[in-house]
């Protein structure tokens, strides 16, 4: 609690004010924005007071989407930051660790067999046990010294894994809408979401942004690596379990309601990084308010494109991000070589 | 002032017994240096006394109290561990590096106490990393980083100091540095205990020296005492030439002799 509270303080900085300001206006912008057209000013007053039918669009149809975007993207961007401290290295993200494919693999599961309707409790714990088991399996098989190198491969391996599990059901779906509507929302996407899964989200996101941010002072010791970090005192297996547990609920509970969006927990915490000294406990706060604006964003960006149907964000996300992920690579060949995760 | 001391320290490493039935008293003021073969237990003994490793028999005190089960932060702040070849994993300014060594005494290292300042300053000044403290640590060269962090561990300014091959990257002139700090440290009263393989550097220094052989305690004593032809022989399978100069021990290795120990 202590650590949460010296975190929060030492997050009160011009940068998290700036960050905030943007989502404040890109939150606007995204009441603003669909194909009822609204005025930002309208869709403020809708918002607070009864406006009528602008109310209810603003309410029932954007305010959900524009919640759901910005705690997504919050979620990513820490749990991001918070891996790629605890390996220690910039291109970490859940995605290493095949939790969203793994995810995306146990909500369609549940989806499947027809346990339940796309809007029960039982969707995002299926894929957070999922992400979970994803994540036991890499560190598994990887070990807890692995190299970048062998954890990629591991997780890759069970991301591939994951894949061919929700293919599988896909392919044996027998029914052609079910199988429509599993290709799309695997995509990623905010569309038609409602106040429901944003209380569905909610407690998740609130529950691993804990457990991250618990974690974060002892992420600074972890600089000089695990030896020295358990010479200062840190419970390096406690921020590890909090670290990685945090990220797969997150996960999880994010390709529940949303699908599959990847690449926002990677970039997110490289944007912010110079700003705060490349202090991996202070990039945290930050990184997550980033994540919210490039998804928000993006999530606008997807309904302002001129095209028939909506560009799903989750291929707006990847166009984006994998051209950066790769010039990350380049630009850190040599290092990457031989950094152990 | 603290003494270490270890009592039938028993390490294992997966299968392999790393430490077996170690006995040894560490004196607070003294440099003690370790030597041994590789592989013969050096760092495992060093982790060990550190609490960073559970032994599987026997035990290692400070100044009587068990070293495991002592709250890891009054742990922390009585022993300073620097591994072999650290790295420093974001380019975090050389000043922020050497802070991290106040975490123990609750201190963040944008928000220091005084005292922690000035121990950050001293310790900055004592590994000769003044110079330098604005610039990142990924861009450091490797004798600089080394020297960063140990300015990290004496920042924390704690009565023991374990410190793994300190002067493994070190060209002469800070290899000699680093070996005077470490030295004036133990005068000032601290329990100082470093692993290293230069056999004449650390018969300059040590106050003591520990031969460690295959996991046993080869022999514990004064560089004169230790540093024999004999005892060469039997715990680095190598005829060697140990004569006195004016400078001290000199130990020049021979030959590796023809059946290793």
């Amino acid at each position: 609690m202590r650590n949460l509270i010296w975190l929060m303080s030492r997050s009160l900085t011009p940068l998290t004010f700036g960050l905030a300001a943007l989502l404040a206006i890109l939150a606007i912008a995204s009441l603003a924005i669909g194909p009822a057209p609204i005025s930002p000013w309208l869709a403020a007053k809708a918002l607070v007071s009864d406006q009528g039918s602008a109310s209810i669009v603003v309410r029932e149809i954007r305010l959900p989407r524009t919640l759901l975007a910005l705690l997504v993207g919050w979620i990513f961007g820490l749990t991001g930051a918070s891996l790629q401290g605890l390996l220690r290295n910039p291109l970490a993200d859940t995605a290493v660790f095949g939790a969203p494919q793994a995810a995306a693999l146990g909500a369609v599961a549940v989806l499947y067999f027809g346990l339940v309707g796309a809007l029960s409790w039982t969707l995002p714990v299926a894929a957070i046990v999922g992400a979970l088991l994803s994540v036991t399996l890499v560190v598994t098989v990887a070990g807890r010294n692995a190299t970048v190198v062998v954890l990629v491969l591991t997780g890759l391996a069970v991301g591939s894994l994951a894949v061919a599990g929700t293919a599988l059901a896909i392919s044996l779906s027998p029914n052609p809408f079910a199988v429509t509507e599993i290709v799309f929302w695997l995509l990623g996407s905010f569309e038609d979401r409602s106040g429901v899964h944003v209380m569905l989200v909610l407690p998740f996101i609130v529950a691993a942004s804990l457990m991250v941010l618990a974690a974060a002072p002892g992420l600074r010791a972890l600089a000089l690596g695990e030896e020295t970090a358990k010479s200062l005192g840190v419970n390096v297996p406690l921020l590890r379990l909090l670290i990685v547990g945090g990220a797969a609920i997150g996960t999880g509970a994010s390709v529940a309601v949303a699908g599959s969006i990847g690449f926002v927990g990677l970039v997110a915490p490289h944007l912010v990084r110079p700003f705060v000294g490349y202090d991996p406990a202070r990039t945290l706060v930050p990184a997550g308010l980033t994540g919210a604006v490039l998804l928000l964003a993006a999530d606008c960006a997807v309904r302002l494109i001129p095209s028939g149907v909506e560009v799903k964000i989750g291929v707006l996300t990847a166009l984006l991000g994998v051209p950066f992920f790769l010039w990350v690579i380049a630009k850190r060949k040599a290092e990457l070589a031989e950094t152990p995760a | 002032m603290k003494r270490l001391v270890a009592t039938s320290l028993t390490v294992d490493l997966g299968r392999r017994r790393a430490l077996a039935t170690v006995d040894l008293t560490l004196e607070p003021g003294r440099l003690t240096v370790i030597v041994g073969p590789n592989g013969a237990g050096k760092t495992t003994l060093l982790r060990a006394l550190a609490g960073l490793v559970a032994p599987v028999g026997g035990d290692v005190t400070l100044d009587g109290e068990p070293v495991r089960w002592m709250r890891t932060s009054e742990r922390a702040r009585s022993i300073a561990y620097l591994p072999q070849g650290g790295t420093i994993a974001w380019p975090l300014p050389v000043r922020n590096v050497v802070a991290l060594g106040r975490l123990p005494h609750g201190e963040r290292p944008d928000s220091l106490s005084d005292s922690g300042r000035k121990a950050v300053a001293e310790a900055m000044a004592a590994a000769d990393v003044t110079g330098f403290e604005d610039r990142p640590a990924t861009e450091l060269s490797g004798g600089e980083r080394a020297r960063v962090l140990l300015a990290r561990a004496l920042a924390t300014k704690a009565p023991v100091l374990l410190v793994d091959e300190p002067v493994a990257a070190l060209d002469p002139r800070h290899e000699l540095t680093v070996l005077q700090v470490l030295k004036a440290h133990a005068a000032a009263g601290a329990n100082v205990v470093a692993i290293m393989h230069n056999l004449t550097l650390a018969a300059r220094f040590a106050d003591d020296i520990v031969v460690l052989d295959r996991g046993r305690i080869g022999a514990h004593g004064t560089p004169e005492d230790v540093f024999t032809e004999a005892q060469l022989a039997a715990s680095f399978g190598i005829s060697a030439h140990v004569s006195r100069e004016a400078g001290g021990l000199v130990v020049v290795a021979e030959n590796p002799l023809a059946e290793a120990p």
